[in-house]
């Protein structure tokens, strides 16, 4: 059986799903229930400076739904924990004695002036807890009060407030980035030139959940009114993974350790995430929407996939899809592909073709012979992957690869076999010689 | 029954009241429950919006099926009920009473992966229910008046289907029925636990809100009008007739207690009040295979019937009830006797006692008697065995073909002011849903017609 231990910044933890910090890890209540299910860490939620804030006590979550009420996406507008300072701080260290074996990372967010931070540094470290995460992230509430992502979308902000921390703690630090900027490269690298030891991302992207076309409030809403929330959830996995991905394969920052963070509701997303170079996980909606069990079947999942696939420790995925990523010039102009369509398995809904007919490139016919019949004309196919992506039927529609030498119907040229990328090709103004 | 007991020796039983009070009402509540919300949402996300759906092409009357589920899923009932009734008016009934099992769940592509189709028909109910409850501002509205009007004959689906068509178009229309109420079949012809609450009346009400369309009953045609007469009155005739005629069973009938039409026993027990005043023989035995019988069948087992046989002369295949029809009818105890026809009808004391059967077989292509005889003991017997055209009414005035009304694809007659449809009409499958589409299509030809 796969070994899931990990060891990130010198932090172990039995397996490498560690809850985000979020409401379920606002005290020790929610954090001993989740060392009892199995998470391997947490990172307890946000500290910040006495008095301490207060919440709304109206609704705080909103979620996008499908018809069969599953949860696509989810926001919050919850802010930075709301209780004493010191309680936090005593229950934390409570809790790692009880719970060695697990990672307990502490979540931090003070005002930009370094005195703040170099207050709160030592208490934190004096629980006796395995590292800090800078929350730069909280793209509601916190961050009008100049903290959370309005210090996260401030490269240089980044780099001072990582560097005291460097400075007036001995505990490994990670910085929390905001997807709510243009780059993350930008951001990533600040954190890296002031010391960070590792960054950790996404926190939540800003986001209105919806409206109420009956009373024309947005929702939720706290009375008449409400305020953007952190959009997380599964519907915000995508842009999370190309954000690990460009710090992963960004020259600058390659290497940084990172903890991935978006979306992650199985094994496998987890695995992405682990592919495209983050060390380990962080999961908040899962446990929001599931409850802390469903840690269990996560584990079992990466762990039977790594059986499966022949990986004995989690290190030997990290990364391992980052070199697959690249820029779009340097994808193979010479690659061409056909779809396919499996007549056996096709059950004729016909959306192939309506979608390719009205909004692609008409290379998908309808009937045969007078009868109700799909298939790939190849002279029009564009090898787009459309059709493949609306096909209900898995593996019905498939992609071809045309071989070389093999004639291409649409253009009917011979498939050249060897690599040639936009850089070098003719309709390129700015190409260089090949 | 025992084998020991005969017909000579059995005691004549048919009474009311067999059952409690609960029973009766769990017998006869809706047959298949409306979905909920949550259950509608969730069948209409399994919906695949199929390009040129076949489930849509099933559907005689042409039902756009993916945007009324879509409309569903979207939260938009009105919008759903409107892309089902403006294709069919009906579309309440239909949703209940529709063998969609054969039109469009059969064509759902679902099927070919996981022999499980949407649930069209219950979708379409939900969306209809949810606007019959609320129906708002009318969903159709009518186009300028045109002067014309139309009588139509029957205020069953097919002319009800005709009156709204044109009502909408603008004519005025005058709908002239032989029966105490509006609804055809629907209100007199089906089984009650497919159309629970009155829902034919509230159809029809609906139906005619659209306003326009005036509702003679208790008006036979060749008793109060005639034919002439209508075609003399006004700018054009519907003839959605039905088929009032009870086929003979070919042999003698005695003059007994018990013996009955299926449909007239059916539509007793629509129009009662109160199903424990209506009498049910302890041993029925029904003779046929269509949906009549397996709805006599049913609904006796259901008043409290201990034994109740459906004999049909044919195999299983050869029944016109549908497969679903006929697992119904088994589901509800009622024994299926195939290859045997009546010979004839025992009575005594002016009561029935049992129906002599003829076994048969198939030989040479012709259905022929085996010389083998049985008797099964029943003390009721229902005739089941089809309807037919009363045409006397209709003299010489519009071309018969096999005792049916002969007309084109829009329903003209051989007469020119006179169109058909409904089971009425050669070439019917006896169908709610087509009768709607004969109805619908002949308004649109009348229209032409009226407005060349």
């Amino acid at each position: 059986m796969a070994d899931l231990s990990t060891e990130f910044l010198g932090i172990k933890s039995p397996n490498p799903f560690w809850l985000a910090s979020a409401p379920p890890t606002d005290k020790e209540y929610n954090v001993v229930r989740a060392f009892e299910a199995g998470w391997g860490g947490v990172v307890w939620k946000t500290l910040g400076e006495d008095p301490h804030i207060v919440n709304v006590y109206g609704p705080r979550y909103g979620a996008l739904l499908g018809n069969d009420r599953r949860v696509i996406g989810f926001n919050n507008i919850e802010l930075i924990s709301d209780r004493p300072l010191q309680t936090n701080l005593d229950e934390i260290g409570r809790v790692k004695r009880a719970w060695p074996d697990r990672a307990m990372v502490v979540s931090i967010m003070v005002p930009c002036e370094e005195a703040s931070w170099r207050r709160i540094l030592p208490m934190v470290e004096d629980t006796g807890c395995d590292g800090i995460e800078l929350n730069f992230g909280c793209p509601h509430g916190m961050s009008e009060r100049g903290m959370g992502s309005s210090v996260g979308q401030v490269p240089q902000y980044i780099e001072m407030v990582a560097r005291w921390c460097k400075t007036y703690s001995k505990l490994p630090v990670i910085v929390k980035l905001t997807p709510n900027i243009t780059d993350i490269r930008y951001p990533a690298r600040a954190a890296k030139a002031g010391g960070a030891d590792a960054v950790s991302l996404i926190n939540t992207i800003n986001s209105v959940m919806g409206v109420n076309l009956e009373t024309m409030t947005m929702t939720p809403s706290v009375g008449k009114q409400g305020s953007h929330g952190g959009y997380c959830g599964t519907a915000v996995r995508p842009i999370a993974l190309n954000m690990v991905a460009e710090i992963a394969r960004d020259p600058q920052t390659a290497g940084l350790p990172i903890s991935g963070i978006g979306g992650v509701h199985t094994w496998h997303d987890a695995a992405e995430f682990i592919a495209l170079g983050a060390g380990t996980v962080q999961v908040c909606t899962a446990a929001m929407v599931y409850g802390f069990r469903i840690v269990q079947d996560m584990c079992d999942g990466l762990s039977n996939f790594m059986d499966q696939q022949g990986y004995t420790r989690v290190s030997q995925m990290v990364g391992k899809a980052v070199p697959s990523i690249t820029g779009w010039s340097n994808l193979n102009m010479n690659h061409i592909e056909k779809a396919v369509i499996n007549q056996d398995s096709c059950i004729q809904c016909g959306r192939c073709h309506v979608v390719c007919e009205d909004t692609s490139h008409q290379a998908i016919s309808a009937t045969r012979d007078g009868k109700r019949h799909f298939e790939i004309m190849e002279e029009e196919c564009v090898g787009c992957n459309l059709c493949v992506s609306v096909c209900p039927v898995p593996e019905t529609i498939t992609m071809r690869t045309l071989a070389a030498g093999e004639i291409d119907k649409r253009s009917g040229k011979k498939v050249d076999g060897n690599y040639a990328n936009w850089t070098t090709h003719p309709n390129n103004p700015m190409r260089v010689a090949a | 029954m025992s084998p020991t007991e005969t017909a000579s020796t059995a005691q004549p039983d048919i009474r009311a009241g067999r059952l409690d009070a609960a029973q009766y009402r769990s017998h006869f509540c809706d047959v298949h429950p409306p979905l909920t919300l949550a259950q509608a949402r969730i069948e209409a996300d399994r919906c695949y919006y199929c390009f040129d759906a076949p489930c849509q092409t099933a559907c005689p009357t042409g039902i756009d099926i993916p945007s009324f589920i879509q409309r569903i899923a979207d939260n938009n009932i009105r919008g759903s009920a409107h892309a089902i009734l403006s294709a069919n008016p009906l579309g309440g009934m239909c949703a209940r009473v529709c063998p969609t099992e054969v039109l469009c769940e059969e064509a759902c592509v679902r099927n070919t992966n996981e022999d499980k189709p949407v649930e069209i028909g219950q979708l379409q109910r939900h969306a209809t229910d949810a606007y019959f409850d609320d129906p708002g501002a009318p969903l159709f509205t009518r186009a300028p008046s045109t002067g014309r009007t139309v009588a139509v004959v029957g205020a069953g689906p097919a002319g009800l289907a005709c009156a709204h068509g044109l009502a909408r178009l603008g004519h005025d229309v005058v709908v002239f029925d032989a029966n105490a109420k509006p609804g055809g079949l629907n209100e007199y012809g089906l089984a009650t636990y497919k159309t629970v609450d009155n829902f034919a009346q509230r159809e029809v009400e609906w139906l005619l809100s659209i306003g326009g369309i005036d509702i003679r009953n208790k008006t036979a045609l060749g008793r109060d009008v005639t034919l002439e007469q209508l075609t003399q009155d006004y700018d054009a005739v519907f003839l959605g007739l039905g088929l009032a005629g009870v086929n003979a069973i070919g042999i003698p009938e005695p003059d007994a207690v018990g013996v009955r039409n299926a449909v007239d026993f059916i539509a007793e027990l629509r129009q009662a009040k109160d199903y424990a005043q209506v009498p049910v023989g302890r041993r029925v035995v029904v003779i046929g295979g269509g949906m009549t019988a397996v709805d006599a069948a049913v609904q006796s087992r259901k008043l409290g019937a201990d034994e109740v046989t459906i004999v049909y002369r044919r195999g299983d295949d050869a029944m016109s009830a549908s497969l679903h029809e006929r697992d119904w009818a088994r589901t509800n105890g009622v024994l299926v006797r195939h290859w045997a026809a009546p010979r004839e009808i025992l009575a005594r004391e002016g009561h029935v006692t049992g129906v002599r059967f003829a076994r048969t077989q198939q030989a040479g292509g012709k259905l022929v008697e085996t010389g083998e005889h049985f008797t099964l003991p029943a003390d009721m017997v229902l005739k089941a065995i089809g309807q037919s055209l009363v045409a006397q009414p209709l003299g010489a005035m519009v071309e018969l073909q096999g005792g049916r009304i002969v007309t084109d694809a829009q329903g003209a007659t051989s007469h020119p002011k006179v169109w058909a449809g409904g089971d009425c009409r050669v070439g019917g499958r006896d169908l709610t849903v087509e009768a709607v589409e004969h109805g619908k299509v002949a308004a649109l030809a009348i229209h032409a017609a009226l407005s060349a």
